[in-house]
């Protein structure tokens, strides 16, 4: 069966790895940073917010990559500004496809956290600010550990949509072997050819593979967690 | 000393309050909805009234005047919240060393926590939960403790065995109190400073005996709460009958069950409704405890009883008497009378 992965089909599939986790890696600090502020602040410009981080989900993909295109690309305000100052290219380049999958995934991540958050009692908080604790101590030893099972959550969901991100990846960074070219855009291609029908199944075991892998490892370790945790 | 004198709009719901209280116990007691949590919380910093001055000593917590207002972590208050709030991830001894370890060997000695500081907050029954609570405000060396009504959410036995160690920490530990409560009994018995809450506003402040003893309060209170507090001490033991012989500036009092050794001192309640009174000095009753007294006070309320105030030597006594005995008897300000207690009225509730 995994014969029928050639060398490109297993470029596809590291580099689908890669991009996914380097999206779920960089986008999870800022979700925690969004939800918490979503979750506990009150603020002006704060539905504004809200819906900002939920465009992804409701715009078509192609959209979205479409607008990372003219932001990003080498022309874009913040491309031009990118490769000018630190010689960064992010259009049709791997870490391009990380930034799509990332914007992709973080309202998931946003969402599953903001929940998390909001489970957690204030009044707890507000007893460690009368025993004299920072506000970053409480939220270091308080929040973040009663939230890890939200967030590791958020970062499995964040995950599983970054690896399967298609319509914007293919969009601003299009489908160039070895460099841009994950495992959704290879099957995409695969299918225009006639007789690869060995390598798109191929392809699509690997897929399921990680999907399953990565749902039976959060269930463990959100298991842990929250036997940690004391819930 | 702890001086409050604040103003704080939350909806409908004003908050208007001024006291000052001195060491010791001070009670802060109201039905639920008076404001009594809104203040404490004031006292803590979790709240920012719109207006006022919040003094502990001589620092200033909360002054809109002078733009002070002090962050909770500033104020060393130890907040013993109701539901106990302990960190459910935590050890017992590190939920206990999370906010300092003043004093620990002998804060986890006094509340008995030496056999649960391994164990989780979820497998603690309500009264140790309290217990730790207790025991983590006071590691983090507070200036001041603020307990919002710990026992309340605990049945009849866990509050006895709470109860001691709150009184242990009253007498032994020298930091304020303020105990929020609706339970008349356990103000009666704890505080030393009552301060009386009705619908945001203080309605009756000062020593706890006097003010339990105002006739005027006995509508705050409930007419079935209401009464006297009066400090005794113990003058014998009648073991024969299993009573104690009490004395105090009134009289004697004589009650059953061992309250104490000899030349102990013993509060005692006296519930209103459990005073009767007559006019000349009653023959062949069954009560014991007859008691000459000067009417200091009658207050009518709403419903078909009177509050009586009664001077009994320098203590003050009150009966709750039907507005038709009232009237019957007389009943005028300045007139001797003698109120009956009956010996098994004095519950042990009531005793401490």
């Amino acid at each position: 069966m995994m014969d029928a992965l050639g060398p490109a089909e297993w470029a596809a599939i590291w580099l689908s790895l890669r991009v996914a986790i380097a999206a779920t890696i960089c986008a999870l600090p800022v979700a925690i940073a969004i939800a918490y502020l979503l979750a506990r602040k009150e603020f002006p410009g704060r539905q504004f917010l809200n819906g900002l981080v939920h465009l992804p989900l409701v715009m078509p993909p192609v959209v979205t990559g479409y607008l990372l295109l003219v932001v990003f690309g080498r022309q874009g305000a913040v491309g031009a500004f990118l490769y000018d100052v630190f010689g960064i290219t992010l259009a049709f380049r791997w870490t391009g496809a990380a930034l799509a999958a990332a914007i992709m995934a973080f309202p998931l991540m946003v969402r599953a956290i903001r929940l998390a958050i909001e489970a957690v009692d204030p009044g707890l908080e507000d007893a460690a600010a009368t025993l004299g604790a920072s506000r970053w101590r409480i939220f270091g030893t308080l929040t973040l550990p009663l939230i890890a099972p939200g967030v590791l959550a958020g970062a499995v969901l964040g995950f599983a949509k970054a690896l399967g991100e298609f319509g914007a990846t293919i969009t601003f960074v299009a489908a160039i072997p070895g460099q841009t070219q994950t495992i959704p855009s290879a099957i995409y291609g695969l299918l225009q050819v006639p007789g690869e029908e060995p390598a798109v199944l191929g392809l699509v075991i690997v897929s399921i593979i990680l999907a399953m892998g990565a749902l039976l490892l959060s269930e463990w370790l959100g298991r842990v967690m929250a036997r940690r945790v004391g819930r | 000393m702890l001086q409050v004198a604040i103003q704080k709009s939350l909806g409908d719901f004003q908050l208007d309050v001024s006291f000052d209280a001195p060491s010791g116990v001070t009670a802060i007691f109201g039905r639920s909805g008076s404001g009594k949590t809104s203040l404490v919380n004031a006292v803590a910093g979790l709240l920012h009234p719109d207006a006022g001055r919040i003094a502990l000593g001589d620092q200033v917590l909360f002054d809109d005047g002078a733009g002070i207002h002090r962050a909770p972590q500033q104020r060393r208050v130890g907040y013993v919240f109701q539901d106990a709030r302990l960190f459910p991830h935590m050890s017992v001894e590190r939920n206990l060393r999370y906010g300092g370890d003043h004093d620990a060997d002998r804060v986890i000695d006094v509340l008995g926590l030496g056999d649960l500081l391994t164990r989780r907050p979820a497998g603690l029954s309500g009264g140790e939960k309290q217990r730790v609570a207790l025991g983590r405000a006071l590691m983090s060396d507070p200036q001041i403790l603020l307990l919002d009504e710990p026992l309340a959410a605990l049945d009849a036995p866990r509050k006895a065995e709470i109860m001691p160690y709150i009184e242990r920490l009253r007498d032994d530990v020298q930091v304020p109190m303020l105990y929020v409560s609706h339970d008349v009994s356990e103000v009666a018995r704890l505080a030393t400073t009552l301060v009386i809450l009705d619908a945001g506003s203080v309605v009756a402040a000062g020593p706890v005996g006097e003010v339990l003893s105002r006739p005027a309060a006995v509508p705050l209170l409930g007419v079935r709460d209401a009464g006297a507090v009066i400090v005794t001490k113990v003058a014998g033991r009648l073991l024969d009958d299993g009573l104690t012989e009490l004395v105090f500036s009134g009289g004697r009092i004589m009650l059953p069950g061992i309250l104490g050794v000899l030349g102990q001192t013993v509060r005692l309640r006296i519930p209103a409704q459990d005073v009767i009174l007559a006019r000349t000095v009653p023959e062949g009753i069954s009560a014991l405890n007859v008691l000459p007294v000067t009417i200091t006070a009658l207050e009518q309320g709403r419903g078909p009883g009177v509050a009586v105030g009664l001077k009994a030597g320098d203590d003050a006594l009150l009966a709750r008497v039907t507005r038709r005995s009232a009237q019957r008897m007389e009943l005028a300000v300045g007139q001797q009378v003698f109120a009956i207690i009956k010996a098994t009225a004095v519950g042990p509730e009531d005793v401490g």
